[in-house]
């Protein structure tokens, strides 16, 4: 494989290191996965510059083929997913907003309701679940379609045709999905915060809807905002960067793909968990 | 050979070591010395496993020899980066099997390169693959997708996209594999008139390298031979029956296959 991809997975060759023989000593055993860590870590870095590289350098190319593929990309990361999001929402204000807003007036600290919710809600909840919901949805989709084309041999394919595989397969997967999930979880938080407080109305808590969302909109500063953004965009660019590295790294037959996709999605989980703990960090500064 | 030649050679490989797609480290084929001229039409032929697929995809340039040179149109594969798209699209190459995209239809398959890379909407693009899919008997089948499709009209419509682009030079890996008879013939008539030049190139005439494991359908005295045998690349010229019968690697891949209903 040439270009742009062949370059991502020559730097983490990792098929020579998982079919070596299993050392016998666990010291070994630890060195090796380790090794192994460091090595998928070096090959999503290389593979996320490959591609954030491709973005802007290709920025401009085959406009009419890529704007499309990018739409749908939207559509099936964001859009589609939409009923799914009102039902989470909706669940996630009624289990989570709904509780917290009556425990909280039954002790009289209606007062800490807007940075309760801010801090729950807004900047942890909101953007975790979705990316995990887009994760499992479209990620693991990512991962089979990429696995079986390139199983299929698909990707050789693109570039006997002088088409990059990286601005033709990735490119449009990671502008959809940090997109769809910026915007998804947008609508997450907003449908939440409104049943919540449809949940607490209907335990006849004592907090008018204008105190309720003015507590929130005073909890919120321009910093929520813009980190809002800058995470989401964030999930949404690793996880598929993660499941597309997955999708195209590795498989070259078709029974590996099922493989690969649950270690796609477990590496997708771990690397959101490491990107909220950044954002922890970031917040906890600033 | 002279240094005139070489300028001239459409593909030219000097001691390659051809490696394979999966494993960059295993060598399949040792030393090759090869000179394609253009207008030529040649086919390898060897076993299965013999590295005809990895000698075709180097000699497109989508494959580095692990060893020696191979120049295509005169410029250096290990140079072939996106400066050099514009002498990749003078190659068009023909999957073993066709490797046509799943999700597209027969009628996007045949259309996407030339969409990408001359940056075209589907209406732009339309009459010229409306007029391909005609040429090659694909009209009934342009909205069905790859997975509808046998394997005769998967290998024809694999065979459209690599023309879309109107290459010089076209690399087929055994483009005969699973055809019916009526195929067979089809696409053996349709080849030699791409070599003389087909309507499509406006005339001009095509080179032609095409991979095979049975060489009786290629026998034909317009075409020359190389075979590759237990690592070796041995370019065998145009063909001669006498001769080609000393040949036992040739004799092999002559020999009908056993419990064969003539």
């Amino acid at each position: 494989m040439r270009g742009n991809l062949g370059k991502a997975f020559e730097l983490a060759n990792l098929q020579v290191f998982r079919h070596a023989a299993t050392p016998k000593s666990y010291t070994d055993r630890l060195g090796r996965k380790l090794f192994l860590a460091l090595l998928t870590v070096q090959g999503l870095g290389a593979f996320a510059l490959i591609t954030l590289g491709v973005i802007l350098n290709k920025f401009g190319v085959a406009r009419s083929v890529m704007q499309p593929r990018v739409r749908h990309e939207i559509n099936r990361a964001g859009v589609s997913l939409l009923p799914m999001f009102f039902f989470i929402a909706l669940a996630l204000g009624f289990l989570v907003v709904g509780q917290t807003v009556s425990a909280l007036a039954k002790v009289g600290a209606t007062d800490y309701l807007g940075s309760t919710m801010v801090i729950v809600i807004v900047r942890e909840l909101g953007p975790l679940l979705t990316a995990m919901l887009v994760l499992a949805r479209v990620g693991t989709a990512n991962v089979i379609e990429l696995g079986t084309a390139r199983a299929l041999g698909e990707v050789e394919a693109l570039e006997a045709l002088g088409i990059d595989p990286v601005h033709y397969l990735i490119v449009p997967r990671v502008i959809g999905m940090a997109l769809g999930i910026f915007a998804l979880t947008i609508y997450l938080i907003l449908g939440a915060l409104a049943s919540g407080y449809l949940f607490a109305f209907l335990q006849d808590v004592a907090l008018t809807p204008g105190d309720y969302f003015k507590q929130i909109a005073e909890a919120l500063n321009w910093l929520d905002f813009a980190l809002l953004a800058l995470k989401t965009m964030a999930f949404g660019f690793f996880i598929a960067i993660v499941t597309c590295y997955h999708g195209l790294a590795q498989p070259l037959r078709l029974e590996d793909v099922s493989r690969v996709a649950v270690r796609a999605v477990t590496q997708g989980v771990v690397v959101c968990v490491l990107i909220d703990a950044i954002f922890i960090v970031l917040y906890l500064v600033t | 050979m002279s240094e005139n030649t070489f300028n001239s050679a459409v593909v030219e490989m000097r001691d390659a070591a051809i490696s394979t797609l999966r494993d960059s480290s295993l060598t399949v084929v040792e030393n090759v010395n090869w000179s394609v001229v253009s207008g030529e039409f040649w086919v390898v032929a060897g076993q299965q496993q013999s590295g005809k697929s990895d000698l075709l995809m180097t000699a497109a340039g989508l494959l580095l020899p692990s060893r020696g040179s191979c120049r295509v149109f005169g410029c250096e594969t290990d140079s072939f980066g996106e400066a050099q798209l514009a002498e990749r699209l003078r190659v068009g190459f023909v999957f073993a099997g066709g490797k046509l995209f799943s999700q597209l239809t027969v009628a996007e398959n045949v259309a996407l390169p030339m969409r990408y890379q001359k940056n075209l909407s589907v209406a732009e693009a339309s009459h010229e693959v409306e007029m391909l899919l005609k040429i090659m008997e694909l009209t009934p089948f342009a909205n069905s997708t790859p997975a509808n499709l046998a394997t005769n009209w998967r290998q024809r419509a694999a065979l459209a996209r690599a023309l879309i682009l109107k290459p010089e030079l076209l690399l087929l890996d055994q483009p005969l594999g699973g055809l019916g008879a009526r195929h067979r013939q089809w696409l053996l008539h349709f080849l030699e008139r791409l070599q003389r030049g087909h309507e499509w190139f406006g005339g001009q005439p095509l080179t032609i390298i095409a991979s095979t494991d049975d060489l009786r359908s290629w026998r034909n005295l317009q075409r020359k031979f190389a075979v590759l045998d237990e690592k070796t690349f041995s370019v065998l010229g145009l063909w001669n029956e006498n001769e080609f019968a000393q040949n036992a690697a040739v004799k092999e891949l002559l020999a009908e296959p056993a419990g064969a209903i003539m």
